[in-house]
């Protein structure tokens, strides 16, 4: 009894010293976003500010370009989702349901993609788009996110498991394959979309890699890119609006997971090998 | 259309549905692996008009030039700190939370998803918020070995320093991400084995742990395994965010380089070969995790 006590309560104590130690940056950041200048410059440790200031989140989102960031952010991580869904659902169903020449050579060619991670590709991309002159578009950040080997994958195994005779009833009521792929399998699959949903969003909101190269036009910053212009300018006087600009970028995925723990874990988990 | 033939409409289907993501993918994958290779044995530079032939230039200058070697042992150092490190605290705090799950439930959840808060984040901005955390003079670590009278380290400017510092940021983001793969092979052990342990005499917690949870745990660990290995491998954000390869390329890492030698410098030829070693290292990663599970995990 008395050694369980014991055991249970060193164990505890360990986790809750690791979770301080996880939590450490996310206090420290959101201390500082909250602290007025002279708190912030004050080398006493102070872990909370003595009184909040939201001057740092009101100057981070009038004086800066964090707003046009997070819209930035929006719309390429929008855009990559809708196109591989576009492209990636059709795939995935044909490869499920139905059999033709050269299915098992496209899904060769999916499970060989999936080993490609996205930094091999990058240098002849970039060659090709500044060959055609679309670097600095949102479509140059967009573009070579649409193919998704690891999507069409897991939307295949999804579609792999629906009986064949629901999609055969839906063909003898006339309708078309199209119609097929998005007015039943894909309402079907939506568990599947939302854990590739999570995944890709989380994936392209939180990459720096293709936006550093890709552009250099500071106004078509993502989030992460213009964090970087933000802090690259502000050289150590703005600290409280460069920590209220973190906070506020980490915001909708901290937030969404916070909300939906369980969905968000599995999206991840999920999407493990191509993280 | 009424003049073509079923099979003909079939396979006009098929080529609808499949074609746009076969030719996309062979656009945006294959193609460029292919040029990406090619190019690994020319001079080509961004903007150049012409390019030459060189052989295995790219690869002996990468292999065999000071820059080039540390950017690979940084890479494999900071690998092999990484991965034990990250997996085993992932398993320990796994095993430590699922054993409250018996008593404190609610305090196992809220830590769990304390845990993985760092996943979640943006790396970036999180470098951002690591970066004061580091500061020499401003940020808490310091600030609080000088009151536990230690002295201030720079750890983000300190040669001998600094891609330690990186592996603790990369530890301290992934291991949340473990422990949740962990927790979830651990729920999934039925509790009858335990019992059946006890029967045969395995009635301490190490006991239970090495005769049932561990090898249970097998394919999740190995998984855990492949998915830090990988991620450690692609290691960017931290370092572009906290130390651009330095201080003197200290901290320099093969993607890293990568996007330092053909981006920034616009050697295409020399980062073509960088990204195809990068390539390399994450295949041979690939066949030996096809390989282990083909031999050892076979209890599915």
């Amino acid at each position: 009894m008395i050694r369980r006590l014991f055991s249970r309560t060193m164990s505890t104590f360990l986790l809750l010293a690791g979770a301080a130690a996880i939590l450490l940056p996310f206090v420290w950041m959101l201390s500082l976003a909250f602290k007025p200048r002279d708190e912030i410059f004050s080398q006493q440790i102070r872990l909370l500010p003595t009184r909040p200031e939201w001057n740092n989140f009101i100057v981070a989102l009038t004086q800066t370009d964090v707003p046009l960031y997070l819209w930035n952010g929006f719309v390429v991580v929008t855009g990559i989702l809708v196109f591989q869904i576009l492209f990636g659902v059709p795939c995935a169903y044909a490869l499920a349901q139905r059999r033709f020449k050269g299915r098992t050579l496209v899904f060769g060619l999916v499970l060989a993609a999936l080993l490609v991670p996205f930094h091999v590709t990058a240098i002849p991309i970039f060659l090709g788009f500044a060959q055609i002159g679309i670097l600095n578009t949102y479509s140059a950040l967009i573009l070579p996110f649409v193919p998704t080997a690891f999507g069409i994958f897991l939307f295949r195994q999804f579609f792999s498991q629906l009986p064949a005779e629901l999609f055969d009833a839906a063909r003898v009521d006339g309708l078309g394959e199209t119609a097929i792929v998005w007015r039943i399998a894909f309402p079907l699959a939506l568990p599947a979309a939302t854990a590739f949903a999570i995944f890709s969003v989380t994936a392209h909101w939180n990459d720096l890699f293709w936006p550093l190269i890709a552009t250099t036009d500071p106004h078509l910053a993502t989030p992460p890119r213009g964090i970087l212009y933000f802090r690259d300018q502000e050289s150590g006087d703005d600290v409280g609006p460069l920590m209220a600009a973190a906070v506020i970028i980490i915001a909708p995925l901290v937030l969404t997971f916070l909300l939906a723990q369980r969905k968000f874990t599995q999206g991840l988990a999920a999407g493990g090998l191509k993280g | 259309m009424k003049h073509l033939s079923i099979a003909h409409r079939e396979a006009l289907t098929n080529l609808w549905l499949a074609g746009p993501a076969t030719l996309v993918m062979t656009l945006f994958i294959f193609l460029p692996v292919a040029i990406v290779a090619i190019l690994s044995f020319t001079d080509y530079q961004f903007g150049a008009k012409s390019f030459a032939w060189v052989g295995l230039d790219n690869y002996s200058k990468l292999f065999g030039s000071t820059l080039g070697q540390r950017a690979i042992t940084n890479t494999l150092i900071y690998v092999a700190i990484v991965i034990p490190l990250s997996v085993g605290f992932g398993l320990v705090v796994a095993l430590g939370l699922h054993r409250m799950m018996d008593w404190a439930p609610w305090l196992s959840h809220t830590l769990r998803t304390l845990y993985f808060l760092p996943v979640a984040a943006t790396l970036v901005a999180m470098s951002v918020a690591w970066q004061m955390v580091l500061h020499p003079t401003l940020g808490v670590v310091n600030q609080t070995l000088a009151v536990l009278g230690g002295a201030p380290q720079d750890w983000l400017s300190d040669r001998g320093l600094v891609l330690y510092t990186l592996a603790a940021v990369g530890i301290w983001q992934t291991v949340g991400y473990n422990m949740v793969l962990f927790f979830a092979g651990l729920v999934a052990i039925p509790p009858e084995l335990y019992d059946a342990a006890e029967v045969d005499g395995a009635s301490g917690g190490w006991s239970r742990f090495w005769t049932v949870t561990w090898p249970m745990l097998g394919p999740t660990t190995l998984f855990v395994l492949v998915v830090t290995a990988t991620s450690a491998f692609r290691v960017f954000e931290t370092v572009a965010t906290l130390t651009r390869g330095g201080p003197a390329f200290a901290s320099d890492t093969l993607v890293y380089a990568l996007y330092r030698e053909g981006f920034v410098y616009f050697k295409a030829g020399y980062a073509s070969a960088i990204t195809m070693v990068f390539f390399a290292f994450l295949l041979a990663l690939t066949i030996m995790q096809f390989r282990i599970v083909e031999r050892r995990v076979h209890y599915r």
